[in-house]
């Protein structure tokens, strides 16, 4: 069992008639800490440590693995280790963690493709991230030389999506 | 015979704050939890939660939360006697709705064909209008009209509905009169939108509306409806049982950013008692006529100074902003879902439904308004939520007891699942570790404030948010703790420009976040 409102309820009710500022609560379980605001009021700073019952395969036959927490590289908002970009190249980045589209919506023309010539405000990709589509600029006037995603692969933030061969 | 089905376990087909909170009300009820999670989801609070976790597939939704076939073999993989399907993802799909019957699960929400009634736009409104319910002037844009060069589709899907019935587009806008907005018929969320002022632009918006809503929902139909500048958006809760229908009160959703709601109320302030008494019989018509069975909304757009409203839609789920109808009516709104998945006849009839006091829900959500409302996915450090009431509330002992359901399934008139007095109920899946994935939407919390009036509960939603910090992801809560001192919302029933305005407003009228580019920001859609 978890810690319920109800639980949190009581444990504040019995808190309130006593001259504490604040609790802390840790079982195997969850851990709990209370506090009087300094406006007034409390606040709830609260824990689930259990871990995941994960019991069943996945309907596809994949193994499932143990539960716990998810693979999360990638997607902290952070720059990717060093995209780098090959000599007199200019790397277009990632500007969030998310899903690269090359192409406005699915079934439609690709922005743009290798050799097309662009300007620094050429839209060349999308990033989807929380259902919002990013649109990528290619950032330097030029020529596509590589895109280096697959169309709806995952980049982290920072990843090089696309190569320019910038103007001379 | 009764002829109920007791559930005994039940799968939540979701994620997020609405899996915890519904893993919480089966919990409450006795009733075993399995949660379907994407392997980005694999350690959040609602699996921790959960009786049993089942990973369905990789983090893009499409793979996984939007898997019927994934849903429904976890489903019967789990000896589950029903799906939850929360708000989102699959909760208005009537495949999986029938997916589910055939595999003699019951599916806890309307049944497939008022999915379908309800999901497909013109459809709705064609049944807002047999039912007597006002809609706009409006009407469906022929194929050949949106689409230059294609052949003449056979009928109309609305018929004679609307003024504009069918024909030349130009003509009907003009019927219907400039500013128009072009919907689509699939549509929802705010998605295949467009505003259309002059007959200029009108046949290029009627294309790119089609072509996105052919993208986003894989149907090109659209339709046209009169663009109401200073509408407010006004919901009916409803509970169906298939025969009888209630109301559970009005929410006031108009404060939006780009279609998306931002901040709700109930009831809805300032209405005249006469208008909000038609909302409520109006919704509560539709729904009969659709002999609406579970929980669901009527959505309404309202010319307050006209005294006059508007069907918009109905959404045939639990909905994000259901906390405040549960604060103000003490009714635990999934708990009635779960009964009525039973097949019990509706517990409550209308006289057993009162209202106490006002409610204010903030949608808390991991983006940036100081950058364009940047969505921020990563790890959470540390969350820290209010509890209990605020300090200038009698937010007794009492109140916060009331706290306490009572374990078996019948109703409780006067105790609900947030008291029914001065209190403050935060719905989250945030916590320590929390991952926040860059595949899902951005909602974070609800934080919803509920006193004996309107004034009181903005005081006590301030205080609340005084108390709220959140690390390791951006978050919205300074727009919100600015937009609660703004005058402007505390005078209440504002518009559904209102924000905008706001954000656009020079930065020297108010301190912070959002002055910037209300216009320029990325783009909210499915791609796929």
């Amino acid at each position: 069992m978890d810690l319920t409102n109800a639980d949190v309820a009581d444990i504040l009710a019995l808190l309130d008639s006593l001259p504490y500022d604040s609790l802390d609560l840790e079982t195997s379980r969850f851990r709990l800490t209370l506090r009087r605001a300094p406006g007034g009021g409390w606040t709830e700073e609260s824990q689930v440590l259990a871990e995941p019952s994960t019991v069943t395969a996945a309907p596809d036959g994949t193994p499932a693995t143990a539960g716990g927490a998810p693979d999360i590289s990638g997607i902290s908002g952070e720059a990717a280790a060093e995209a780098g970009a090959p000599d007199g190249l200019a790397a277009v980045a990632a500007p969030l963690p998310g899903t690269f589209y090359r192409a406005p919506r699915p079934g439609a023309d690709p922005f743009v493709q290798v050799g097309d010539a662009v300007s620094a405000d050429t839209v060349v990709a999308i990033v989807e991230t929380m259902k919002l589509m990013n649109s990528v600029p290619a950032g330097t006037p030029g020529r596509v030389s590589r895109i280096c995603l697959e169309n709806g692969e995952f980049t982290p933030a920072g990843a090089t999506l696309m190569l320019i061969e910038p103007d001379a | 015979m009764s002829g109920y089905r007791v559930l005994r376990r039940v799968l939540v087909a979701n994620r997020g704050e609405i899996a915890v909170r519904v893993i919480r009300t089966c919990r409450r009820l006795g009733i075993e939890t399995v949660l379907t999670v994407s392997d980005a989801d694999a350690g959040s609070l609602p699996a921790r939660l959960a009786d049993q976790v089942i990973r369905i597939g990789p983090g893009p939704a499409p793979a996984s939360y939007l898997s019927v076939d994934a849903v429904v073999s976890a489903a019967v993989a789990a000896g589950a006697d029903a799906v939850h399907p929360g708000y989102g993802f699959l909760s208005e799909n009537a495949r999986l709705a029938r997916a589910c019957a055939a595999a003699g699960i019951v599916f806890i929400g309307p049944a497939p064909e008022t999915l379908e009634a309800a999901g497909d736009k013109l459809a709705a409104r064609e049944h807002a209008v047999a039912a007597g319910l006002p809609v706009l002037p409006g009407g469906p844009v022929r194929p050949e009209d949106g689409r230059p060069g294609r052949p003449a589709d056979a009928g109309s899907p609305l018929g004679a509905a609307g003024p504009g019935g069918a024909g030349d587009l130009v003509a009907l806008a003009e019927r219907i009169g400039y500013p128009v907005l072009v919907k689509a018929a699939g549509g929802g969320g705010g998605r295949g939108l467009r505003v259309v002022r002059d007959a200029v632009g009108l046949a290029a918006a009627v294309a790119v509306a089609s072509a996105e809503a052919e993208a986003a929902f894989g149907d090109p139909r659209v339709y046209l409806e009169r663009y109401v500048e200073r509408g407010r958006h006004v919901e009916v809760q409803l509970l169906g049982d298939g025969e009888h229908v209630i109301h559970l009160g009005d929410r006031d959703c108009s404060v939006q950013r780009r279609y998306q709601k931002l901040i709700e109320e109930a009831p809805a302030p300032g209405l005249d008692d006469g208008l909000r008494e038609r909302l409520r019989t109006a919704a509560v018509a539709l729904g009969e006529h659709l002999r609406y069975r579970g929980a669901g909304t009527v959505e309404f757009l309202v010319d307050a100074d006209r005294d006059e409203f508007y069907f918009l839609e109905v959404n045939a789920r639990i909905q994000v902003e259901h906390p405040v109808t549960e604060a103000v009516t003490g009714i635990d709104i999934v708990a009635e879902q779960l009964a009525i998945a039973e097949n019990r006849p509706l517990r409550l009839k209308q006289a057993d439904v009162t209202f106490q006091g006002h409610a204010i829900e903030v949608r808390v959500n991991s983006e940036d308004p100081a950058s364009d409302f940047r969505p921020s996915p990563g790890t959470v450090t540390r969350a820290i939520f209010p509890v209990g009431a605020h300090h200038e509330i009698s937010g007794d002992v009492a109140a916060r007891s009331a706290r306490h359901l009572p374990a078996d399934r019948e109703p409780e008139p006067g105790a609900g699942a947030c008291g029914r007095t001065a209190a403050v109920r935060v719905d989250t899946h945030l916590q320590a570790g929390a991952t926040v994935p860059p595949y899902y939407d951005s909602l974070l919390a609800k934080v919803i404030g509920h006193s004996t009036d309107r004034g009181h509960a903005l005081a006590v939603l301030r205080g609340a948010l005084d108390r709220c910090a959140v690390e390791g992801v951006a978050t919205n809560l300074g727009l919100h703790r600015a937009l609660l001192a703004d005058p402007g919302f505390a005078a209440g029933a504002v518009d559904t420009g209102y924000l905008a305005r706001w954000l656009a407003r020079p930065p020297a009228a108010g301190a912070g976040a959002g002055a910037r580019g209300a216009e320029h920001g990325p783009v909210r859609g499915d791609h796929g």
